[in-house]
């Protein structure tokens, strides 16, 4: 019973990746593709936060770090190097490194503690790397930010598109047989009861430490992609405001889904793009964020779980009902 | 029959609180021993010491010979310990197969002969083995704890209040799977239901305001009266 339903799930995800690849034949306009690539950036991001808030119950504020760490790795070896694909290897897989090792020691050090000794660490990092970035002008541009080249085969939105498409397709999948796996299901013991889980024999600070390490590299391959996109980088990537947004996308969309935060990513991308472009039609839309407030708001009430997590608890609630 | 485990003058804390005081008993391989004692007397607080949840600041605390005081919650697992807490402590989002995996750490003959035999005293385990831990009844609850508890090759079982807020039947369903326990491990058990725990327990020690005060063979508590009445207010 269980295979089946797995099965199944599977098919309609890959029938979904299927329809993603096919998506750029249809709709050629540069914008809508843009804002496409955008959904798939920041719906592996979000899918990188659902790991530790969704999976393990780790609250993090300063989780842009990673993002940021991405986009500027890729940015500043784009700038000082001959923009290749081989620079464009190097890039993931540098900052992969470096946010790898950041939230080693992030998580060695407060994983160890109550949840929002991490919280506070990550979101004061976070400010350290902001003001890093301003401060180290020679490197980072500081505030002004500064352009890059890129590779011909990256400067062509189509193959960005398909690029963008295939990592979230690829690392949807791989994160989501991590979750089902026993390892994933350790993670879920620990969000629910973490000392019941210490004492079934888990040495609950290894997987703690090592999902918030997969957490920062994927969070900084998101990092990377965003900037191929806007080949153009400053502090704004290291801004608090992305963390927000990302929790968000994780709360709206249903925390501990992995699919939810991407639906979370699309909802709110969509809405900053066509709330904002209604301010022709409505002096009610130039306020947008009131409007996206409202939606947030009444989907928190209808939805506590958020859309994925809320419309799954009902599908589950239907299915014991008819087996008893 | 030799101590498997062996508590001298153990005290613990909880939090800045001095909650344990003077807690000694020893527990031979193969016997059922049951701890009694009135509501907040310190039966939760010593089987979570035992298990490290709650530090032990005095005293000493050995399993096979061993210390285990100043191991971690998951060494002391790892040792052969298992734990049914009083809330049970079933993961309400894994169904209750998930559960089972998680609590069995190491998937060989062994276990699944164990996985096997406790889905046969507990059917009602298989029946719901894809539903929710949270969506199950408490007896079902209790159940699960006790096969997670179980479903390992743990030397030891610690297992607190099984029959706490039960129906009489379901209490009669887990007394009755602790009882087949009994043929094949080690346990301590915490039960405030003095009739059950009669009938399970091979010896006994009476813990009042966080210090043993009295032991000795279970059939022998039975036929003091002012014992009973004295430490646990049965007449």
């Amino acid at each position: 019973m269980n295979l089946r339903t797995i099965e199944k799930s599977t098919w309609v995800y890959l029938a979904i990746a299927f329809l993603l690849f096919v998506v750029p034949f249809l709709v050629t306009g540069r914008s809508i593709q843009f804002l496409i690539i955008q959904i798939f950036v920041f719906g592996i991001f979000a899918m990188s936060y659902d790991l530790l808030l969704g999976y393990t119950g780790i609250i993090s504020f300063g989780h842009v770090m990673f993002f940021g760490v991405g986009a500027y790795s890729t940015a500043v070896l784009f700038d000082r190097f001959e923009p290749t694909i081989f620079t464009f290897g190097l890039a993931i897989l540098v900052s992969a490194i470096i946010a790898g090792v950041v939230s080693f020691i992030v998580g060695i050090l407060t994983l160890r503690l109550k949840s929002h000794f991490y919280a506070m660490l990550t979101l004061a990092l976070a400010g350290l790397f902001l003001v890093g970035a301003e401060k180290w002008r020679k490197v980072t541009g500081g505030s002004d930010g500064f352009t890059f080249g890129l590779p011909d085969m990256l400067r062509d939105s189509f193959t960005l598109y398909m690029l963008s498409a295939l990592s979230l397709v690829l690392l949807f999948f791989g994160l989501r047989r991590m979750t089902k796996s026993p390892f994933g299901k350790v993670l879920v013991a620990i969000r629910e009861n973490e000392s019941r889980t210490e004492s079934l024999g888990y040495q609950v600070l290894h997987y703690k430490v090592i999902v918030s390490v997969v957490s920062g590299v994927v969070a900084s391959y998101s990092g990377v992609l965003y900037i191929l996109s806007l080949r153009f980088v400053d502090t704004s990537v290291f801004a608090t405001d992305l963390t927000i947004d990302v929790l968000l996308m994780t709360i709206i969309g249903g925390v501990g889904t992995l699919i939810g935060p991407i639906i979370g990513a699309s909802l709110i991308e969509f809405a900053h793009h066509w709330l904002s472009d209604l301010s022709d039609v409505h002096w009610l839309f130039e306020r947008w964020i009131i409007l996206y407030g409202t939606i947030f708001i009444l989907i928190v009430v209808f939805f506590p779980k958020g859309i994925v997590g809320t419309l799954a608890d009902r599908y589950i609630r239907w299915r014991a009902r008819r087996t008893e | 029959m030799s101590d498997f485990l062996e508590l001298r003058h153990m005290k613990a804390n909880i939090e800045q609180y001095h909650i344990l005081h003077d807690i000694t008993f020893r527990v031979p391989k193969g016997e059922v021993t049951v701890l009694l004692g009135r509501n907040g007397a310190g039966k939760t607080t010593t089987l979570r010491s035992i298990m490290g949840l709650n530090p032990v600041v005095g005293g000493s605390l050995t399993f096979k010979g061993e210390s285990i005081r100043n191991l971690k919650p998951h060494q002391i697992a790892n040792k052969g310990i298992g734990y049914v807490p009083e809330d049970q402590g079933i993961f309400y989002d894994l169904t209750v197969g998930e559960n089972m995996r998680v609590a069995m750490k190491k998937e060989n003959g062994e276990t699944k002969a164990r996985m096997e035999w406790i889905l046969d005293l507990f059917p009602d385990l298989k029946k719901f083995w894809n539903k929710p831990g949270g969506q199950l009844s408490g007896g079902q609850k209790q159940m699960l704890a006790i096969s997670r508890a179980y479903v390992n090759d743990n030397e030891l079982l610690l297992i607190d209040e099984p029959s706490k807020g039960l129906a009489p039947i379901v209490v009669e369903k887990v007394m009755e799977s602790i009882h087949q326990m009994k043929e094949q491990t080690t346990i301590v058990l915490v039960e405030q239901n003095f009739m059950m725990a009669s009938g399970i327990g091979d010896r006994f020690y009476i813990i009042d305001d966080g210090q043993t005060v009295q032991s000795g063979q279970m059939n022998e508590l039975k036929q003091d009266g002012v014992l009973l009445q004295k430490y646990l207010g049965i007449s």
